[in-house]
């Protein structure tokens, strides 16, 4: 009964994990950029809603739902202002480049709201829970876990349904020939971005809500997110779904046996991935 | 007959090599325009650079008394350049429909949409749900050509058609081609193939290193002059 209690809160974990993934395996999967900073717009959304809900007053809900468009086109503007340049200097330029902007970005976040541990309060829905059969589920749990996989669907039936997510797919196989096809590359890689910095925001205030965040909790948060799109597949958006699920079940499983293994377990799941399948569980299934 | 296309004085350098030596070329609308020539003469830097995929170091490209040569590739397709890029580079992750709709990305009004280009290659039509990546030489082609057409340009760059396909499958791509001219596009080929090139051409023009070294009405040139110019000798 525990073992299935640690599967199923694994699961849920998981489904975290997948939503703060989702836009960095986008971000790879359209523009082979591995965004060093993913991490870090993370957990300056949750302050950015710890600000809003707690100096403005805004109800929680809202304070959501104005980060997301907000770090959207924040994302926009990285990507205009930032990672196109360092895109047209090769590929170790756009590395570097969303690495200093991480680095900027934490130790403002240290200047703003200093080094403390903070975290965004939620009330009783941190405490609700439901019953399924002998197992209680935390409400807020299953609303992150909702939330992940809503999120990873909508991009990817974004992707494979539209006219600019073809576009994307095309200029991520051969960008020089998509503009043949009338594609502004760089509008098109700004677009991708902002998906992928609106949903990280998104993620970032599920964070805030879980757990106690500071300034540089965006590590971990960055390390989680690689781990779940290696263990999936560069570039597949299932496939970092079923990532971040196997990473949250191995953490949960792990803790089962000794509560300082969780991490551990999910840092040697993702290594025994590497060792023994490297292209990850669902390698390049849609976004090339 | 009013130009289409008009390139003057053009110069394109590939780093350190001069491909392209101040080139004049001028195309009317409604014409078939020939490019033929060797390896290495700079008939595909032509195409490259006045559909915008490559920077011109001097020169003129003007589409319908437009300059373009200072816009990016996207937006001449705006203005109605299409090219069939050479190698074809159709998507590989995407099916033969999304190819085509890509084509259609920014799309000026006109003949051709899913159905017409279909009509014009059955071809296409039976593989519309392949994946790009699993597509015969020919049937590469032509989907490059449909994506192309997509666009619906009022100039069309077709890249060394030729290249690599079978005799027959080339036939059945070339005799397309009409079908295209009479809704209105006005065609640039180069090619290789002299007899596909002097066949489909109203007017044919050979490059030599870089330079115009013949030009004429399809019909009137003797196939030993173009042979001569072809070679340079």
């Amino acid at each position: 009964m525990d073992w299935v209690g640690a599967v199923v809160q694994g699961i849920l974990l998981g489904g975290q994990y997948a939503l703060l993934a989702c836009g960095l395996s986008l971000v790879f999967g359209v523009m082979r950029i591995v965004n060093l900073a993913h991490g870090v717009l993370a957990v300056a959304a949750a302050y950015v809603v710890l600000w809003l809900t707690v100096e403005v007053s805004l109800p929680l809900l809202l304070g959501v739902v104005v980060v997301v468009p907000l770090f959207a086109a924040l994302g926009y503007a990285l990507q205009r202002g930032l990672l196109n340049r360092a895109l047209r200097q090769g590929e170790l330029s756009p590395l570097l480049v969303s690495f200093g902007i991480g680095v900027v970005l934490t130790n403002l976040l240290q200047e703003t709201f200093s080094a403390d541990t903070r975290s965004i309060a939620i009330g009783d829905l941190g405490t609700a829970g439901v019953s399924v059969g002998p197992l209680t589920v935390g409400v807020f749990a299953l609303v992150t876990c909702a939330a992940g996989v809503g999120v990873i669907a909508a991009v990817q039936l974004f992707l494979a349904r539209t006219r600019t997510g073809r576009a994307m797919r095309a200029t991520s196989d051969d960008p020089e020939t998509a503009q043949l096809m009338g594609i502004d590359q760089r509008h098109l890689y700004g677009l991708a971005t902002a998906i992928a910095v609106g949903t990280v925001a998104l993620a970032g205030a599920f964070v805030g809500m879980s757990t106690q965040f500071s300034p540089t909790y965006g590590d971990l948060v960055l390390i989680f997110a690689f781990e779940a799109v290696i263990i999936g597949g560069l570039g597949s958006l299932w496939g970092t779904l079923w990532g971040g699920l196997v990473l949250g079940v191995a953490q949960t499983v792990g803790s089962q046996l000794d509560p300082a293994y969780g991490v551990l377990a999910g840092h040697v799941v993702f290594l025994l991935v590497l060792l023994v399948r490297p292209s990850g569980l669902m390698p390049r299934t849609v976004t090339a | 007959m009013s130009a289409l296309l008009e390139v003057a004085g053009l110069d394109v350098h590939h780093g350190d090599l001069q491909a392209l030596h101040g080139l004049e070329l001028s195309v009317s609308a409604g014409e078939t325009l020939a490019v033929i020539g060797a390896n290495g003469a700079g008939k595909t830097t032509l195409l490259r650079a006045v559909a915008g995929s490559l920077p011109v170091s001097a020169g003129r490209v003007v589409l319908d008394g437009e300059p373009v040569e200072h816009l990016p590739a996207h937006q001449r397709v705006a203005l109605g350049i299409a090219l069939t890029p050479e190698g074809r580079r159709i998507f590989p992750s995407l099916d033969v429909e999304e190819n085509l709709l890509v084509g259609a990305y920014r799309a000026r009004r006109g003949p051709w949409d899913l159905a017409s280009v279909y009509d014009l290659f059955p071809l296409v039509s039976d593989r519309r749900a392949r994946s790009g990546a699993h597509l015969s030489g020919g049937e590469q082609q032509a989907v490059a050509i449909g994506r192309a057409l997509m666009s619906n340009p009022r100039l069309l760059l077709l890249d060394e058609v030729s290249l690599g396909l079978a005799p027959v499958v080339v036939g059945e791509i070339y005799a397309a081609l009409p079908r295209i001219v009479e809704r209105g596009t006005t065609v640039l080929v180069v090619e290789q193939d002299l007899d596909q090139a002097l066949g489909c051409a109203d007017r044919v023009q050979c490059l030599l290193e870089g330079r115009t070294v013949l030009e004429g009405p399809a019909g009137s040139l003797s196939r030993d002059d173009v042979t001569a110019a072809y070679f340079g000798i």
